[in-house]
């Protein structure tokens, strides 16, 4: 029987990410702290559920949904193309698939799972884990539709960033303060793992099928949309929030 | 063991939830949009299943291992009260889990290929991997550096809306001298930069440090360090861009 997925080799490959932290970690509790851990045991595990979490999430990612995904991209791209794909409008599938794609890569990302866990305790469960995660990921969702349409019609990158900056500033005046670095950080946090590959494969797609675009200038620029939206959009949520609170206030 | 399996037990359920969104998107357009019959379902099955049991046993894994470690980290660093030594775990952390980070080493290598193909650099092997190499050191060191600010910010309590606003004007000036070329790969650099293991990890450090010490609230001032780390890598590899062609 032909093996599906190495275990040894992607379990070998998730260590190399994990031990230097965990190593630096160590180093510095033992030589600088210089203070046992508390409860070694089950930090350990805790370490070993991540690593062998990791190792299969990674190696079935690639199993299962990255060769679809990535092939589903070019296929989109190519064939928007080839059925007189001249004007941005004959791209509607391209978009649909951005959106959609963009969405659910985002609420399936461990990084985001992390965070949102961890301001929903630091918050005392006023920031709540799901709702943020939706939040981002609609932010992703129009970041990622957004960014297509840039790499189709070719206007230029930072014109977009631009305007977002300014639209972030403005929100960070008139957004509830404890939500801003939260935020913040949810920009960094949405693309990693699951977000990144299919998405650049999306953008690289469409660079290289567009006539009159370049991969080098057009195929990057996806990731930055999806960072910067979210950012945008869980200020938003949380405006709508506190403007709902008002409001309720108001009436009573 | 019986906390453990019931740990486990919700966190299959919640990755199935998590994961319900991308099945069904992929499905559709498989069989909506390109009419294609799925091939090889036995291996998108199977690697399903794998991606099911990983996310569950991560998020289990989070909550032993990586949250409660960095809480701790935190906590002893700030009852130690060296700067010094906070700082220099701040910023081996930051350049020391982006160096290595499989993301960035991509992303780099697709940015260094494209920069030959559009003739920035030489069109050979030994020029590609430089060029890779010094984007990827680049943005590690601009990641270390964002993290040391980040964990001084908490320290001082500086407001994080102003360091932010000030580098997002920074990348926007950046913007107009830096060669057209590399301004999409440093804008990507900026999101690559934060992988699954140090999101968690950073964040426990930020939440704990803020925990820790007076007047400091875990929401305002815990989070932010994120935020630094996906700006910084942005401004400096225009930067390297300016000195590069």
């Amino acid at each position: 029987m032909e093996l599906l997925f190495d275990p040894v080799k992607m379990l070998i490959a998730t260590a190399r990410d994990v031990l230097p932290v965990l190593g630096l970690l160590v180093l510095f509790q033992m030589v600088v702290l210089r203070r046992p851990l508390p409860r070694p045991g089950r930090i350990v595990f805790g370490f070993f559920l991540v690593l062998v979490g990791m190792a299969c999430f990674l190696g079935g990612l690639d199993l299962a949904l990255f060769p679809l995904g990535r092939t589903m991209a070019l296929q989109l791209a190519a064939s928007a193309q080839s059925g007189g794909g001249q004007t941005w409008a004959a791209y509607g599938w391209v978009y649909l698939f951005a959106f959609l794609i963009g969405f659910s890569t985002t609420v399936a990302e461990p990084a985001l799972i992390a965070v949102a866990h961890k301001a929903e305790e630091a918050s005392n469960k006023a920031v709540s884990s799901w709702g943020l995660r939706i939040a981002v990921a609609i932010g992703v969702a129009v970041g990622i539709t957004l960014g297509t349409f840039r790499i189709v019609t070719g206007t230029p990158l930072y014109i977009y960033i631009l305007v977002g900056y300014v639209v972030v500033a403005v929100q960070t005046f008139l957004a509830p303060r404890m939500i801003i670095p939260l935020a913040y950080d949810s920009g960094g946090v949405t693309t990693s793992t699951v977000t990144v590959p299919l998405v650049a494969a999306l953008g690289l797609g469409l660079a290289s099928t567009v006539p009159g675009r370049s991969p080098v200038l057009d195929g990057f620029g996806l990731i930055a949309f999806a960072s910067l939206f979210p950012i945008i959009s869980v200020l938003a949520y949380a405006q709508l929030a506190q403007w709902m609170v008002q409001r309720r206030n108001g009436e009573e | 063991m019986y906390l453990i399996m019931k740990a486990l037990g919700g966190a299959l359920l919640g990755a199935c939830r998590d994961l319900a969104p991308i099945v069904l998107v992929i499905s559709l357009f498989q069989i909506l949009v390109l009419r294609q019959p799925f091939p090889e379902l036995v291996s998108v099955l199977t690697g399903l299943g794998l991606v099911i049991i990983g996310l569950a046993f991560f998020v289990v894994g989070l909550d032993m291992g990586l949250f409660p470690l960095g809480e701790t980290l935190a906590e002893e660093f700030a009852r130690k009260g060296s700067l010094f030594w906070l700082l220099l775990f701040a910023f081996a952390l930051g350049f020391g889990t982006t160096v290595a980070e499989p993301v960035l080493i991509a992303v780099t290598r697709e940015g260094a290929r494209a920069a030959a193909e559009a003739g920035l650099i030489d069109n050979l092997p030994a020029a590609i991997h430089r060029y890779a190499l010094q984007v990827r050191l680049t943005v590690a060191l601009s990641v270390g550096i964002a993290i040391v600010l980040g964990v001084l910010r908490i320290l001082r309590g500086w407001p994080l809306p102003i360091l932010i606003v000030g580098g997002y004007v920074l990348v926007m000036i950046m913007t107009l001298f830096a060669p057209a070329e590399i301004v999409g790969l440093a804008y990507d650099l900026g999101g690559v930069t934060t992988s699954t293991v140090t999101v968690p990890l950073v964040t426990a450090i930020g939440v704990g440090l803020a925990r820790s010490i007076r007047g400091r609230d875990p929401l305002t001032d815990g989070f932010g360090l994120i935020a630094l780390a996906s700006l910084t890598p942005m401004i400096f590899v225009m930067i390297l861009g300016l000195f590069l062609h």
